[in-house]
Protein backbone atom coordinates (compact mmCIF):
# COMPACT_ATOMS: atom_id res chain seq x y z
CA UNK A 1 0.00 0.00 0.00
CA UNK A 2 0.82 3.38 -0.70
CA UNK A 3 -0.81 6.66 0.65
CA UNK A 4 -1.34 10.35 -1.55
CA UNK A 5 -0.58 13.28 -0.45
CA UNK A 6 -1.66 16.53 -1.43
CA UNK A 7 -0.48 20.12 -0.94
CA UNK A 8 -3.49 21.93 -0.79
CA UNK A 9 -1.87 25.08 -0.85
CA UNK A 10 0.20 25.01 -3.83
CA UNK A 11 -2.87 23.39 -6.12
CA UNK A 12 -3.71 25.77 -8.47
CA UNK A 13 -6.50 23.49 -10.34
CA UNK A 14 -4.76 22.42 -13.35
CA UNK A 15 -6.78 19.21 -13.02
CA UNK A 16 -4.37 17.43 -14.73
CA UNK A 17 -4.63 14.54 -11.70
CA UNK A 18 -7.86 14.49 -12.61
CA UNK A 19 -7.33 13.08 -15.74
CA UNK A 20 -4.67 10.75 -15.33
CA UNK A 21 -6.70 9.14 -12.41
CA UNK A 22 -10.23 10.40 -11.33
CA UNK A 23 -10.94 7.68 -9.14
CA UNK A 24 -8.08 9.32 -6.77
CA UNK A 25 -8.75 13.19 -7.92
CA UNK A 26 -11.15 15.64 -8.18
CA UNK A 27 -11.62 19.06 -7.69
CA UNK A 28 -13.55 21.41 -5.99
CA UNK A 29 -15.74 24.69 -6.96
CA UNK A 30 -13.20 26.67 -5.42
CA UNK A 31 -10.42 24.55 -7.78
CA UNK A 32 -8.33 22.65 -5.13
CA UNK A 33 -7.70 18.87 -5.60
CA UNK A 34 -9.96 16.61 -3.34
CA UNK A 35 -8.53 13.14 -2.54
CA UNK A 36 -11.69 10.47 -3.00
CA UNK A 37 -9.17 8.14 -1.59
CA UNK A 38 -5.68 8.16 0.39
CA UNK A 39 -4.44 4.83 0.32
CA UNK A 40 -3.36 3.24 -3.09
CA UNK A 41 -3.44 -0.47 -4.06
CA UNK A 42 0.15 -1.84 -5.11
CA UNK A 43 -1.69 -2.66 -8.35
CA UNK A 44 -2.61 1.36 -9.02
CA UNK A 45 0.79 2.53 -7.53
CA UNK A 46 2.54 3.71 -10.72
CA UNK A 47 -0.89 4.63 -12.52
CA UNK A 48 -1.59 6.91 -9.57
CA UNK A 49 2.28 7.99 -9.72
CA UNK A 50 2.06 9.11 -13.35
CA UNK A 51 -0.86 11.05 -12.14
CA UNK A 52 0.77 12.93 -9.42
CA UNK A 53 4.13 13.31 -11.83
CA UNK A 54 1.27 15.69 -14.22
CA UNK A 55 1.20 17.76 -11.74
CA UNK A 56 2.39 21.14 -12.71
CA UNK A 57 3.12 22.55 -9.25
CA UNK A 58 4.10 19.22 -7.61
CA UNK A 59 1.24 19.35 -4.97
CA UNK A 60 1.01 15.52 -4.72
CA UNK A 61 3.14 13.45 -3.64
CA UNK A 62 2.89 9.06 -3.59
CA UNK A 63 4.37 7.81 -0.34
CA UNK A 64 5.01 4.24 1.37
CA UNK A 65 2.57 3.40 3.71
CA UNK B 1 23.77 -2.61 -20.55
CA UNK B 2 20.97 -0.80 -23.12
CA UNK B 3 21.54 2.58 -22.79
CA UNK B 4 18.95 4.95 -23.59
CA UNK B 5 20.00 9.22 -24.18
CA UNK B 6 17.77 11.76 -23.95
CA UNK B 7 18.93 15.09 -25.28
CA UNK B 8 17.61 18.35 -23.04
CA UNK B 9 16.81 18.09 -19.41
CA UNK B 10 13.42 20.69 -18.78
CA UNK B 11 10.01 19.07 -18.50
CA UNK B 12 10.02 16.45 -21.83
CA UNK B 13 13.83 15.19 -20.97
CA UNK B 14 13.14 14.97 -17.08
CA UNK B 15 9.92 13.22 -16.92
CA UNK B 16 11.19 10.73 -20.00
CA UNK B 17 13.59 9.59 -18.16
CA UNK B 18 11.27 9.29 -14.94
CA UNK B 19 8.73 7.32 -16.70
CA UNK B 20 11.74 4.94 -18.27
CA UNK B 21 12.29 3.96 -14.58
CA UNK B 22 8.78 3.94 -13.50
CA UNK B 23 8.09 1.18 -16.42
CA UNK B 24 10.50 -0.77 -15.61
CA UNK B 25 13.27 0.27 -18.11
CA UNK B 26 16.33 -1.50 -16.66
CA UNK B 27 19.42 0.38 -18.67
CA UNK B 28 21.63 3.14 -18.37
CA UNK B 29 19.77 6.46 -18.71
CA UNK B 30 21.77 9.62 -19.41
CA UNK B 31 20.44 13.11 -19.37
CA UNK B 32 22.08 15.78 -21.53
CA UNK B 33 21.32 19.95 -20.69
CA UNK B 34 22.94 22.57 -21.88
CA UNK B 35 22.43 24.65 -19.17
CA UNK B 36 24.51 24.11 -16.11
CA UNK B 37 21.62 24.81 -13.71
CA UNK B 38 19.31 21.63 -12.51
CA UNK B 39 16.72 21.08 -14.59
CA UNK B 40 13.74 23.35 -13.53
CA UNK B 41 9.93 24.12 -15.56
CA UNK B 42 9.38 26.87 -17.43
CA UNK B 43 5.92 28.11 -16.85
CA UNK B 44 6.97 30.05 -13.70
CA UNK B 45 9.35 32.19 -15.34
CA UNK B 46 6.61 34.76 -17.02
CA UNK B 47 4.63 34.16 -13.44
CA UNK B 48 5.73 33.22 -9.93
CA UNK B 49 9.35 33.05 -11.10
CA UNK B 50 9.41 36.99 -12.44
CA UNK B 51 7.02 38.52 -9.60
CA UNK B 52 9.84 37.37 -7.55
CA UNK B 53 7.57 34.73 -5.31
CA UNK B 54 8.48 31.50 -6.35
CA UNK B 55 12.88 30.31 -6.59
CA UNK B 56 15.22 28.27 -8.26
CA UNK B 57 14.76 25.78 -5.88
CA UNK B 58 10.81 26.02 -6.24
CA UNK B 59 10.92 25.62 -9.79
CA UNK B 60 13.22 22.18 -9.96
CA UNK B 61 12.03 19.30 -11.72
CA UNK B 62 14.98 16.78 -10.56
CA UNK B 63 17.98 17.29 -7.72
CA UNK B 64 21.39 15.69 -8.22
CA UNK B 65 20.34 13.51 -5.34
CA UNK B 66 16.71 12.53 -6.81
CA UNK B 67 18.54 11.90 -10.43
CA UNK B 68 21.32 9.86 -8.44
CA UNK B 69 18.58 7.51 -6.68
CA UNK B 70 16.56 7.12 -9.61
CA UNK B 71 19.93 6.20 -11.17
CA UNK B 72 19.81 8.89 -13.85
CA UNK B 73 22.92 10.49 -15.00
CA UNK B 74 22.87 14.05 -15.13
CA UNK B 75 25.11 15.48 -17.90
CA UNK B 76 25.02 19.36 -17.44
CA UNK B 77 26.49 22.51 -19.17
CA UNK B 78 27.59 21.62 -22.51
CA UNK B 79 25.13 21.21 -25.27
CA UNK B 80 24.64 18.35 -28.15
CA UNK B 81 25.95 19.41 -31.05
CA UNK B 82 25.38 16.49 -33.23
CA UNK B 83 24.28 13.29 -34.00
CA UNK B 84 25.66 10.22 -35.63
CA UNK B 85 23.90 7.33 -36.27
CA UNK B 86 25.99 5.25 -37.66
CA UNK B 87 27.83 5.11 -34.65
CA UNK B 88 24.96 5.25 -32.43
CA UNK B 89 26.30 8.21 -30.40
CA UNK B 90 25.43 11.95 -29.76
CA UNK B 91 28.59 14.32 -29.48
CA UNK B 92 28.89 17.38 -27.05
CA UNK B 93 30.24 20.87 -27.30
CA UNK B 94 32.77 19.72 -25.11
CA UNK B 95 33.84 16.63 -27.23
CA UNK B 96 32.05 13.92 -25.29
CA UNK B 97 30.31 11.17 -27.23
CA UNK B 98 27.66 9.58 -25.47
CA UNK B 99 26.52 6.37 -27.14
CA UNK B 100 23.13 5.06 -26.96
CA UNK B 101 20.74 2.43 -28.35
CA UNK B 102 17.76 5.03 -28.13
CA UNK B 103 17.80 8.61 -28.56
CA UNK B 104 15.25 10.57 -27.41
CA UNK B 105 15.05 14.31 -28.83
CA UNK B 106 13.75 16.63 -26.36
CA UNK B 107 15.42 19.85 -27.40
CA UNK B 108 11.97 22.24 -26.86
CA UNK B 109 12.34 25.16 -28.70
CA UNK B 110 13.93 28.91 -28.38
CA UNK B 111 11.62 32.38 -28.52
CA UNK B 112 11.78 33.40 -32.20
CA UNK B 113 14.23 36.29 -32.31
CA UNK B 114 13.29 39.61 -32.34
CA UNK B 115 13.80 41.07 -36.27
CA UNK B 116 13.97 45.12 -34.43
CA UNK B 117 17.76 43.26 -33.17
CA UNK B 118 18.27 43.06 -29.79
CA UNK B 119 19.93 46.43 -28.20
CA UNK B 120 20.19 46.58 -24.38
CA UNK B 121 16.76 46.65 -22.60
CA UNK B 122 15.37 44.15 -25.20
CA UNK B 123 14.56 40.93 -23.60
CA UNK B 124 12.98 37.30 -24.47
CA UNK B 125 11.79 35.06 -21.47
CA UNK B 126 12.82 31.23 -22.19
CA UNK B 127 15.17 30.10 -19.36
CA UNK B 128 15.75 31.13 -15.74
CA UNK B 129 18.94 33.40 -16.94
CA UNK B 130 16.03 35.21 -19.59
CA UNK B 131 13.77 35.83 -16.34
CA UNK B 132 16.09 36.12 -13.55
CA UNK B 133 17.52 39.35 -16.29
CA UNK B 134 13.63 40.73 -16.88
CA UNK B 135 13.27 40.23 -13.19
CA UNK B 136 15.97 42.45 -12.85
CA UNK B 137 15.09 44.61 -15.06
CA UNK B 138 11.75 45.23 -13.98
CA UNK B 139 12.61 45.94 -10.57
CA UNK B 140 13.90 48.89 -12.18
CA UNK B 141 10.57 50.59 -13.33
CA UNK B 142 8.85 50.76 -16.77
CA UNK B 143 8.16 51.91 -18.96
CA UNK B 144 7.61 48.01 -20.28
CA UNK B 145 6.91 47.57 -23.91
CA UNK B 146 5.93 44.44 -24.51
CA UNK B 147 5.84 42.96 -28.20
CA UNK B 148 3.42 40.05 -29.30
CA UNK B 149 -0.12 39.11 -27.55
CA UNK B 150 0.55 35.63 -26.80
CA UNK B 151 0.48 33.89 -23.55
CA UNK B 152 3.82 34.64 -22.14
CA UNK B 153 3.70 38.38 -23.82
CA UNK B 154 0.03 38.38 -21.77
CA UNK B 155 1.65 36.99 -18.63
CA UNK B 156 4.74 39.13 -18.48
CA UNK B 157 2.57 42.56 -19.05
CA UNK B 158 0.30 41.07 -16.29
CA UNK B 159 3.08 40.00 -14.09
CA UNK B 160 4.92 43.54 -14.36
CA UNK B 161 1.53 45.55 -13.62
CA UNK B 162 2.01 43.14 -10.24
CA UNK B 163 4.99 44.76 -9.58
CA UNK B 164 3.99 47.84 -9.39
CA UNK B 165 5.16 49.21 -12.79
CA UNK B 166 2.20 51.78 -13.85
CA UNK B 167 3.38 52.10 -17.41
CA UNK B 168 2.70 48.72 -19.37
CA UNK B 169 1.82 48.61 -23.37
CA UNK B 170 1.49 45.35 -25.18
CA UNK B 171 1.59 45.54 -28.74
CA UNK B 172 0.45 43.08 -31.31
CA UNK B 173 0.36 43.44 -35.12
CA UNK B 174 -3.60 41.68 -34.52
CA UNK B 175 -6.43 43.50 -33.85
CA UNK B 176 -7.01 41.53 -30.50
CA UNK B 177 -4.85 38.89 -28.20
CA UNK B 178 -4.23 35.52 -28.00
CA UNK B 179 -5.20 35.64 -31.68
CA UNK B 180 -3.57 32.16 -32.95
CA UNK B 181 -5.89 30.21 -30.28
CA UNK B 182 -9.17 32.24 -30.23
CA UNK B 183 -12.03 33.94 -32.73
CA UNK B 184 -11.51 37.14 -32.49
CA UNK B 185 -14.67 37.99 -30.30
CA UNK B 186 -13.87 35.70 -27.58
CA UNK B 187 -10.29 36.96 -27.67
CA UNK B 188 -11.50 40.44 -27.45
CA UNK B 189 -11.80 39.79 -23.86
CA UNK B 190 -9.12 39.54 -22.59
CA UNK B 191 -8.29 43.10 -24.79
CA UNK B 192 -10.74 44.47 -21.94
CA UNK B 193 -9.12 42.41 -19.49
CA UNK B 194 -5.83 43.86 -20.28
CA UNK B 195 -7.23 47.40 -20.12
CA UNK B 196 -9.03 47.38 -16.91
CA UNK B 197 -6.14 46.46 -15.17
CA UNK B 198 -4.42 49.54 -16.76
CA UNK B 199 -2.10 47.86 -19.55
CA UNK B 200 -2.32 49.95 -22.84
CA UNK B 201 -3.00 47.96 -25.40
CA UNK B 202 -2.04 48.51 -29.08
CA UNK B 203 -3.69 46.46 -31.13
CA UNK B 204 -3.62 46.36 -34.80
CA UNK B 205 -0.33 47.89 -35.19
CA UNK B 206 2.65 46.36 -35.74
CA UNK B 207 6.51 47.19 -34.82
CA UNK B 208 8.74 48.94 -37.22
CA UNK B 209 11.72 49.13 -35.16
CA UNK B 210 13.55 49.39 -31.69
CA UNK B 211 16.01 52.34 -31.50
CA UNK B 212 18.21 53.05 -28.59
CA UNK B 213 18.16 56.38 -27.49
CA UNK B 214 20.21 58.22 -24.24
CA UNK B 215 17.10 57.58 -21.85
CA UNK B 216 17.11 53.96 -23.11
CA UNK B 217 14.98 52.40 -25.89
CA UNK B 218 12.26 53.95 -28.67
CA UNK B 219 10.14 51.66 -30.20
CA UNK B 220 7.85 53.20 -33.66
CA UNK B 221 4.71 51.76 -34.59
CA UNK B 222 3.37 51.45 -37.97
CA UNK B 223 1.07 53.91 -37.68
CA UNK B 224 3.48 56.66 -36.73
CA UNK B 225 3.47 56.34 -32.66
CA UNK B 226 6.64 56.14 -30.76
CA UNK B 227 6.77 54.31 -27.52
CA UNK B 228 9.52 55.15 -25.12
CA UNK B 229 10.35 52.12 -23.32
CA UNK B 230 12.90 52.02 -20.66
CA UNK B 231 12.29 47.35 -21.28
CA UNK B 232 11.08 45.73 -24.47
CA UNK B 233 9.99 42.22 -24.44
CA UNK B 234 9.62 40.24 -27.47
CA UNK B 235 7.36 37.75 -27.02
CA UNK B 236 6.76 36.67 -30.73
CA UNK B 237 6.97 32.73 -30.58
CA UNK B 238 9.06 30.30 -30.46
CA UNK B 239 11.11 28.06 -33.14
CA UNK B 240 11.65 24.12 -32.27
CA UNK B 241 15.62 23.14 -31.59
CA UNK B 242 16.05 21.00 -34.21
CA UNK B 243 18.58 22.58 -36.19
CA UNK B 244 21.83 20.50 -34.13
CA UNK B 245 20.24 17.21 -36.47
CA UNK B 246 20.71 18.91 -39.46
CA UNK B 247 23.53 16.98 -41.01
CA UNK B 248 22.62 13.54 -39.01
CA UNK B 249 19.49 12.32 -41.98
CA UNK B 250 16.92 12.96 -39.26
CA UNK B 251 14.02 14.33 -41.16
CA UNK B 252 12.63 17.40 -39.69
CA UNK B 253 9.96 20.33 -40.92
CA UNK B 254 9.45 22.82 -38.15
CA UNK B 255 10.20 20.10 -35.37
CA UNK B 256 11.32 16.69 -35.68
CA UNK B 257 9.15 14.41 -37.75
CA UNK B 258 7.85 11.46 -36.23
CA UNK B 259 5.15 8.97 -36.03
CA UNK B 260 2.18 8.13 -33.95
CA UNK B 261 4.71 6.63 -31.58
CA UNK B 262 6.61 9.62 -31.48
CA UNK B 263 9.28 8.10 -33.17
CA UNK B 264 11.58 9.45 -36.18
CA UNK B 265 10.09 8.42 -39.35
CA UNK B 266 13.80 8.39 -40.35
CA UNK B 267 15.01 6.27 -37.62
CA UNK B 268 13.45 3.80 -35.39
CA UNK B 269 16.07 4.14 -32.59
CA UNK B 270 15.08 8.08 -32.45
CA UNK B 271 11.87 9.51 -30.55
CA UNK B 272 11.32 12.97 -30.02
CA UNK B 273 8.97 14.28 -27.50
CA UNK B 274 7.60 18.26 -25.92
CA UNK B 275 7.76 21.23 -28.06
CA UNK B 276 10.46 20.23 -30.65
CA UNK B 277 8.16 16.99 -32.08
CA UNK B 278 6.07 16.96 -34.44
CA UNK B 279 4.76 13.82 -34.35
CA UNK B 280 1.12 12.34 -36.39
CA UNK B 281 -1.73 12.93 -34.04
CA UNK B 282 -3.82 9.69 -34.91
CA UNK B 283 -7.17 11.07 -33.89
CA UNK B 284 -6.66 14.47 -35.95
CA UNK B 285 -5.32 12.83 -39.05
CA UNK B 286 -2.30 15.56 -39.12
CA UNK B 287 1.08 16.32 -38.35
CA UNK B 288 1.41 18.96 -34.91
CA UNK B 289 3.07 20.16 -32.82
CA UNK B 290 2.60 21.46 -29.63
CA UNK B 291 4.03 23.86 -27.13
CA UNK B 292 2.06 22.83 -24.07
CA UNK B 293 3.78 22.14 -20.53
CA UNK B 294 1.04 18.51 -20.33
CA UNK B 295 1.90 17.50 -23.79
CA UNK B 296 5.47 17.14 -23.43
CA UNK B 297 4.64 15.28 -20.18
CA UNK B 298 1.99 13.23 -21.56
CA UNK B 299 4.17 12.30 -24.63
CA UNK B 300 7.18 11.87 -22.07
CA UNK B 301 5.28 8.81 -20.59
CA UNK B 302 4.52 7.17 -24.15
CA UNK B 303 7.53 7.20 -25.27
CA UNK B 304 8.96 5.94 -22.39
CA UNK B 305 6.31 2.84 -22.84
CA UNK B 306 7.22 2.44 -26.01
CA UNK B 307 11.05 2.31 -26.13
CA UNK B 308 10.38 -0.09 -22.83
CA UNK B 309 7.33 -2.24 -24.88
CA UNK B 310 8.89 -2.09 -28.68
CA UNK B 311 5.74 -4.95 -29.08
CA UNK B 312 2.84 -3.42 -27.55
CA UNK B 313 3.76 0.48 -29.10
CA UNK B 314 1.27 3.20 -27.91
CA UNK B 315 -0.03 6.37 -30.03
CA UNK B 316 0.34 9.64 -28.75
CA UNK B 317 -3.12 11.20 -29.59
CA UNK B 318 -3.87 13.78 -26.32
CA UNK B 319 -6.71 15.94 -25.88
CA UNK B 320 -4.65 19.52 -26.18
CA UNK B 321 -4.35 21.25 -22.57
CA UNK B 322 -2.76 24.46 -21.75
CA UNK B 323 -3.19 27.11 -19.21
CA UNK B 324 -2.20 30.93 -18.87
CA UNK B 325 -2.44 32.71 -15.41
CA UNK B 326 -3.06 36.61 -15.99
CA UNK B 327 -3.44 38.41 -13.69
CA UNK B 328 -6.10 36.48 -10.67
CA UNK B 329 -7.50 35.27 -14.04
CA UNK B 330 -7.57 31.28 -14.90
CA UNK B 331 -7.28 30.71 -18.39
CA UNK B 332 -7.46 27.38 -19.84
CA UNK B 333 -8.10 25.88 -23.49
CA UNK B 334 -8.79 21.95 -23.97
CA UNK B 335 -8.70 20.41 -27.43
CA UNK B 336 -9.58 22.45 -30.55
CA UNK B 337 -10.49 26.31 -30.14
CA UNK B 338 -10.98 29.24 -32.28
CA UNK B 339 -10.77 29.72 -36.17
CA UNK B 340 -13.84 28.39 -38.15
CA UNK B 341 -15.36 26.82 -35.45
CA UNK B 342 -18.39 27.92 -34.15
CA UNK B 343 -18.68 28.82 -30.64
CA UNK B 344 -21.55 29.00 -27.53
CA UNK B 345 -20.59 30.72 -23.98
CA UNK B 346 -21.52 29.61 -20.92
CA UNK B 347 -21.53 32.02 -17.98
CA UNK B 348 -20.60 31.11 -14.83
CA UNK B 349 -21.34 32.18 -11.43
CA UNK B 350 -19.60 35.96 -11.78
CA UNK B 351 -19.92 36.01 -15.66
CA UNK B 352 -17.87 39.01 -15.71
CA UNK B 353 -14.58 36.93 -14.50
CA UNK B 354 -16.34 33.21 -14.73
CA UNK B 355 -17.19 31.70 -18.16
CA UNK B 356 -16.64 28.73 -20.55
CA UNK B 357 -16.79 28.92 -24.32
CA UNK B 358 -17.50 25.60 -26.35
CA UNK B 359 -16.09 24.88 -29.24
CA UNK B 360 -18.02 22.67 -32.24
CA UNK B 361 -17.54 21.47 -35.56
CA UNK B 362 -19.38 21.64 -38.46
CA UNK B 363 -21.58 18.48 -37.25
CA UNK B 364 -22.49 20.62 -33.81
CA UNK B 365 -19.96 18.23 -32.48
CA UNK B 366 -18.02 19.54 -29.75
CA UNK B 367 -14.49 19.44 -29.91
CA UNK B 368 -12.63 21.86 -27.22
CA UNK B 369 -13.19 24.63 -24.98
CA UNK B 370 -11.99 28.10 -22.89
CA UNK B 371 -12.70 28.37 -19.61
CA UNK B 372 -11.99 30.95 -17.61
CA UNK B 373 -11.60 30.86 -13.60
CA UNK B 374 -14.04 27.53 -13.65
CA UNK B 375 -12.58 24.64 -12.23
CA UNK B 376 -15.20 22.58 -12.59
CA UNK B 377 -16.20 23.32 -16.16
CA UNK B 378 -12.55 22.56 -17.08
CA UNK B 379 -12.75 19.15 -15.69
CA UNK B 380 -16.28 18.29 -17.40
CA UNK B 381 -14.76 19.67 -20.77
CA UNK B 382 -11.82 17.55 -20.28
CA UNK B 383 -13.60 14.42 -18.98
CA UNK B 384 -16.06 15.07 -21.90
CA UNK B 385 -13.30 15.11 -24.74
CA UNK B 386 -11.19 12.67 -23.23
CA UNK B 387 -13.96 10.06 -23.43
CA UNK B 388 -15.45 10.97 -26.86
CA UNK B 389 -11.86 11.48 -28.25
CA UNK B 390 -13.08 8.98 -31.26
CA UNK B 391 -17.01 9.71 -31.25
CA UNK B 392 -17.58 13.83 -30.59
CA UNK B 393 -20.39 14.64 -28.40
CA UNK B 394 -22.94 16.84 -29.63
CA UNK B 395 -22.22 20.14 -27.89
CA UNK B 396 -25.68 20.53 -26.96
CA UNK B 397 -25.37 17.82 -24.60
CA UNK B 398 -22.07 19.53 -23.03
CA UNK B 399 -24.30 22.57 -22.86
CA UNK B 400 -26.20 21.10 -20.34
CA UNK B 401 -23.14 18.99 -18.78
CA UNK B 402 -21.45 22.75 -17.92
CA UNK B 403 -24.59 24.49 -16.86
CA UNK B 404 -25.01 21.93 -14.26
CA UNK B 405 -21.34 22.70 -13.20
CA UNK B 406 -22.10 26.34 -11.93
CA UNK B 407 -21.47 26.38 -8.34
CA UNK B 408 -24.41 27.51 -6.14
CA UNK B 409 -23.89 31.54 -6.08
CA UNK B 410 -22.61 32.49 -2.69
CA UNK B 411 -23.33 35.45 -0.72
CA UNK B 412 -20.86 37.86 -0.74
CA UNK B 413 -18.93 38.15 2.00
C1 LIG C 1 7.92 31.60 -20.06
C2 LIG C 1 7.12 30.40 -20.41
C3 LIG C 1 5.86 30.21 -19.83
C4 LIG C 1 5.09 29.09 -20.15
N1 LIG C 1 3.88 28.93 -19.55
C5 LIG C 1 3.12 27.85 -19.84
C6 LIG C 1 1.85 27.66 -19.23
O1 LIG C 1 1.41 28.48 -18.43
N2 LIG C 1 1.15 26.55 -19.54
C7 LIG C 1 1.59 25.62 -20.43
O2 LIG C 1 0.91 24.64 -20.70
N3 LIG C 1 2.80 25.78 -21.04
C8 LIG C 1 3.56 26.87 -20.76
N4 LIG C 1 4.78 27.03 -21.37
C9 LIG C 1 5.23 26.01 -22.33
C10 LIG C 1 5.95 24.86 -21.63
O3 LIG C 1 6.82 25.35 -20.67
C11 LIG C 1 6.69 24.05 -22.68
O4 LIG C 1 5.74 23.43 -23.49
C12 LIG C 1 7.61 23.01 -22.05
O5 LIG C 1 8.63 23.63 -21.33
C13 LIG C 1 8.20 22.10 -23.12
O6 LIG C 1 9.15 21.29 -22.55
P1 LIG C 1 10.34 20.66 -23.39
O7 LIG C 1 11.13 19.87 -22.40
O8 LIG C 1 9.81 20.03 -24.59
O9 LIG C 1 11.18 21.89 -23.93
P2 LIG C 1 11.97 23.06 -23.19
O10 LIG C 1 11.26 23.43 -21.94
O11 LIG C 1 12.22 24.09 -24.21
O12 LIG C 1 13.33 22.38 -22.76
C14 LIG C 1 14.31 21.98 -23.67
C15 LIG C 1 15.62 21.90 -22.93
O13 LIG C 1 16.62 21.43 -23.82
C16 LIG C 1 17.78 22.22 -23.72
N5 LIG C 1 18.50 22.14 -25.01
C17 LIG C 1 18.18 22.76 -26.17
N6 LIG C 1 19.07 22.42 -27.13
C18 LIG C 1 19.96 21.58 -26.57
C19 LIG C 1 21.11 20.88 -27.06
N7 LIG C 1 21.51 20.97 -28.33
N8 LIG C 1 21.80 20.08 -26.19
C20 LIG C 1 21.39 19.96 -24.88
N9 LIG C 1 20.31 20.60 -24.38
C21 LIG C 1 19.61 21.39 -25.22
C22 LIG C 1 17.25 23.59 -23.39
O14 LIG C 1 18.21 24.42 -22.76
C23 LIG C 1 16.11 23.25 -22.44
O15 LIG C 1 16.55 23.14 -21.11
C24 LIG C 1 5.57 28.15 -21.07
C25 LIG C 1 6.83 28.34 -21.67
C26 LIG C 1 7.60 29.45 -21.34
C27 LIG C 1 8.94 29.63 -21.99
Amino acid sequence: MAVVKADLAACQGYANCVVGAEDVFDIDDDGIVVLLKTTIPDADRTRVEEAARSCPVSALVIEDD
Amino acid sequence: MARTVIVGASVGGVRTAQALRAAGYPGEIALIGDEDVPPYDKPPLSKALLAGTATLDSVGLLTAEAAAAAGIELVLGSPATRLDRKQHQVLLADGTAEPYDALVIATGARPRPSPWGTPRGVHVVRTLADARALAAALRAGGPLVVVGAGFIGAEVAATALGLGLDDVTVVDPMSVPLSRVLNPEVATIFGTLHAERGVSARFGVGVTDIREIPAGLEVGLDDGTVLPAATVVVGIGAVPNDDWLADSGIATEDGVLCDRFCRSVSDPHVWAVGDVSRWWHPGHGQTMRLEHWTNAVEQAVVVAHNITHPHELRSHAPVEYVWSDQYDWKIQLVGRTGGELAHVRVDGTNPHRSFAVLYSDESDRFVGALVVNWPKALITCRRVLTKTATEPAPVGQVHTLVENARPPARAAS
